[in-house]
């Protein structure tokens, strides 16, 4: 069970060694950099440091409690990171396949609109600008009736 | 009493510091955004639009109604894109 904030790369395969010793069943997700149909060159995540990692621990031990996790890992990047770079993970353990795989979907929708991180698109033509959060996110996150 | 106000993403380009300590007697988040949009043309336009504003109190997730007495740390951001 651990959240971590960290600027380096990281391997997904790597962190899932030792996770979720004994489930029967085991959930991860990985967002990656996309290239925006050629146009992207980076991304740049802003967090809000302090605030940030106290929330990521409290939304995991959340989806525990909810689900029933035997084993969660959420790691999640800030700074520069290029295109065809993972972004941050999620994983879940669980006896089962159900509690696994929802677990995992809520922290997700949980990421996505409540923890303080803000994206900075890198254009290849050296334009900037900040990703807008999706109206879709917010129902997402309103799914689970707890936000 | 003595505030400590955080800026993020968006809002701290336009506030154009990270980070600012306040001096003030506003009641709550959405009187000291009033306050703090007096301070210069780049807060008031960070402040313009409360809708697409969020903030943090204490580092606690919370509404622009809410009191400020006892706070130490606020914080001014846009809506999260994380993930």
């Amino acid at each position: 069970m651990s959240a971590h904030v960290q600027s380096a790369p990281f391997d997904p395969a790597a962190q899932l060694r030792d996770f979720g010793r004994g489930a029967g069943a085991i959930v991860t997700f990985t967002g990656i950099v996309r290239d925006e149909g050629g146009t992207l060159s980076a991304l740049e995540i802003e967090h809000y440091p302090g605030m940030t990692e106290r929330l990521l621990a409290e939304y995991g031990e959340r989806a525990a409690n909810r689900f029933g996790l035997s084993d969660w890992h959420i790691l999640h990047r800030h700074g520069t990171i290029a295109v065809g770079e993972p972004i941050m993970m999620v994983a879940t353990a669980a006896r089962h396949r159900r509690a696994a795989f929802e677990g995992a979907d809520y922290l997700m929708d949980w990421l996505k609109s409540r923890a303080p991180f803000w994206k900075r698109e890198i254009r290849r033509d050296g334009s900037v600008a900040w990703v807008a959060a999706r109206d879709g996110d917010e129902d997402d996150l309103a799914r689970w009736q707890d936000a | 009493m003595t505030l400590e106000v955080l800026y993020f993403a968006s809002l701290r380009e336009r506030v154009g510091t990270p980070r600012e300590t306040v001096e003030t007697q506003a009641a709550t988040v959405r009187a000291l955004m009033a306050e703090l949009s007096a301070r210069s043309a780049g807060h008031a336009a960070a402040f313009a639009d409360p809708a697409s504003l969020r903030c943090a109190v204490d580092q606690q997730l919370a509404n622009l109604d809410a009191p400020l007495d006892g706070v130490r740390e606020l914080a001014f951001f846009p809506p999260m894109t994380g993930g």
